[in-house]
């Protein structure tokens, strides 16, 4: 107190509330925040919405219909088949990708992962064509798959290697860093005490990695039900057979059945939802578990 | 064999399964990946290359280059500068919603491009929401290269974000107190030392959502209006070209975005060995 008194403050500086020099004063900290804030409600958060207004827009009897409508039900079940095909051949790859990229050293590997995120940077549209020109009528395989009655494109078979393509390195990418970043220390231990490679796989490596690998899973799964482009080149839109949910709802979308599409996309922007709770419900409490796949 | 040429190729490890995991993940690499590409190249190459400059070079493909390239670089130079802000925001105050906020960024990459696509259109459509607010200034989105850069810039957006955040947040306060301590105001101090510092994150990011805005398909055709020398793109020529069974024009220009893709993969990887070098952490 005598300190505070000997010291003689001026009033005025006594007055202002104390900031730290490193911080911005609250009227720029609270417009920065207004301005992010606005930018997001626009551009993220008003279309998310526009979604599920234009749905109900023509009452929920429209929109229930639309959903149970044949043509619907047909392109729901063909979005699930493909996702529940796609993804699991994903996750044993990047489970096996990653085994050998983390816990052995080798010559190539640099350009080994450069590869795995290489669909990353192809446009949709033309991982949809790279199977049209293998596999199409025109294409290198197609007179001998003619021959043999044997239909990828324009058939189910090419709407899920086109699906596996896009989704090729969600799995891999992240549990490549986190299981190079716990190395293989764990596994050496199980392996000189007597386990089998399989048993310490199942009981060391796999225990370690299971939130990385769910988040993974997650974010594979959402883009193989929600792909569009890559299936759209390679579907042939025949309804009810080849149609997938995006696609049924852009060719809802082309008739002017406006509510009808965006009940279906309802749907999608729905499981989107649901995959962005689950992964920040992960990233919030599991963060230790995916460490190494902040950031990307 | 194995035996004479692994221990070369590899490391000794008491770990097993080197053979099985790396055979596998070779095999399935090439069968979806590598051999499809390469029938793509292929095909490019046997077009020759008076064939190929002559497709390139077509006055539909020039626009639809030209429009997909100016389209992506005005969505990611929006993004740099609200990726930059949303990162800040997030890392540096505390607000209710921040959580959420942070949550929401990922939007794009959840929600199908499709879903995207119509939400858009239905929103800048001279009657739709915001449309209407547009429409009497004088400002048509829909249908036009501007409906182009809007659904860009959604699919584009997280991005910058996502690079830019964790290097902030493992930006050490130490300089910026220190820049203080020497009589540097914040704002001097923001643009000497805090922006030098994310600036790889940033030309990263901005190289990401670049890459992933040229290829886009799916949001942007939609609200484009895909009119042939003004709002068509790329892909939707790569499209349409298939759907005229003119596989040639499709893989010419399907080739050449392929190269552009490759080209700014190279320059992520650049920025980032540099970065490494530069500061001590990947961008």
């Amino acid at each position: 107190m005598a300190l505070e008194a000997s010291l003689d403050i001026h009033p005025s500086v006594a007055a202002a509330p104390w900031r730290s020099p490193t911080a911005e004063s609250p009227a720029v900290k609270w417009t920065l925040i207004g301005v992010a804030l606005a930018f997001l409600g626009f551009f993220l958060v008003l279309p998310l919405v526009a979604v599920f207004v234009e749905a109900f827009r023509s009452g929920v009897g429209v929109y229930f219909e639309a959903l149970v409508e044949p043509d619907a039900v047909a392109a729901i079940r063909l979005t699930l088949l493909v996702a529940a095909i796609a993804v699991p051949c994903n996750l044993v790859f990047g489970l096996a990708a990653a085994w050998a990229i983390a816990k052995f050293e080798f010559k190539g590997k640099n350009l080994l992962i450069t590869l795995i995120d290489l669909p990353f940077s192809v446009s949709p549209v033309i991982s949809g064509l790279v199977y049209v020109l293998l596999f199409g009528s025109q294409g290198f395989l197609g007179p001998w798959l003619a021959r043999h009655g044997i239909e990828i494109v324009f058939a189910v078979p090419g709407i899920v290697l086109a699906t596996i393509f896009v989704t090729f390195p969600f799995v891999a990418r992240e549990l490549i860093p986190l299981m190079q970043e716990q190395g293989s220390g764990d596994e050496e231990a199980a392996i000189s005490l007597g386990a089998s490679g399989w048993k310490t796989f199942w009981l060391v490596t796999l225990p370690n990695v299971r939130w990385a690998l769910l988040y993974g899973v997650l974010l594979c799964n959402a883009r193989a039900m929600g792909e569009y482009g890559a299936v759209s080149v390679v579907s042939g839109h025949i309804r009810g057979l080849t149609n997938t949910m995006p696609l049924h709802v852009e060719i809802l979308y082309n008739e002017y059945s406006f509510s009808a599409a965006f009940a279906v996309a309802s749907l999608l922007a729905l499981l989107a939802l649901v995959t962005l709770s689950i992964k920040s419900f992960l990233e919030w409490r599991h963060a230790d578990g995916l460490k190494a796949v902040r950031g990307h | 064999m194995p035996a004479a040429v692994l221990p070369r190729l590899k490391q000794q490890s008491v770990v097993p399964g080197f053979g099985p995991a790396l055979g596998f993940t070779l095999f399935y690499l090439s069968i979806v990946v590598l051999i499809p590409l390469g029938a793509l190249a292929l095909r490019a190459a046997g077009l020759g290359w008076s064939d190929f400059w002559q497709l390139a070079t077509d006055p539909r493909t020039l626009a639809a280059l030209r429009l997909s390239f100016l389209a992506s670089l005005g969505a990611a130079s929006i993004n740099v500068v609200f990726g930059l802000l949303l990162a800040w925001v997030l890392v540096r105050y505390d607000f209710p919603g921040r959580r959420l906020v942070d949550a929401v960024i990922d939007l794009p990459f959840a929600l199908p491009t499709a879903v995207a696509g119509i939400a858009l259109t239905s929103l800048y459509a001279p009657n739709g929401w915001v449309g209407q607010v547009l429409t009497p200034l004088g400002f048509k989105v829909a249908y036009t290269p501007l409906g182009v850069i809007v659904a860009l810039t959604f699919v584009s957006l997280p991005f910058v974000v996502r690079t830019v955040q964790p290097v902030l947040q493992d930006l050490d306060r130490d300089v910026e107190e220190a820049a203080a301590t020497l009589g540097a105001t914040r704002r001097h101090t923001f643009l000497r030392v805090v922006l030098p510092a994310l600036l790889p994150a940033l030309l990263t990011g901005y190289a990401l959502a670049l890459a992933r805005a040229v290829g886009e398909y799916g949001s942007v055709i939609f609200i484009a209006g895909n009119i042939p020398y003004v709002s068509e793109i790329a892909p939707l020529l790569i499209v349409i070209r298939l759907e005229e069974f003119n596989y040639a024009a499709a893989t010419a220009v399907a080739a050449l975005m392929l190269g552009v893709s490759f080209t700014m993969l190279l320059i992520i990887n650049l920025i980032q060995a540099w970065s490494r070098r530069r500061f001590g952490h990947g961008a």
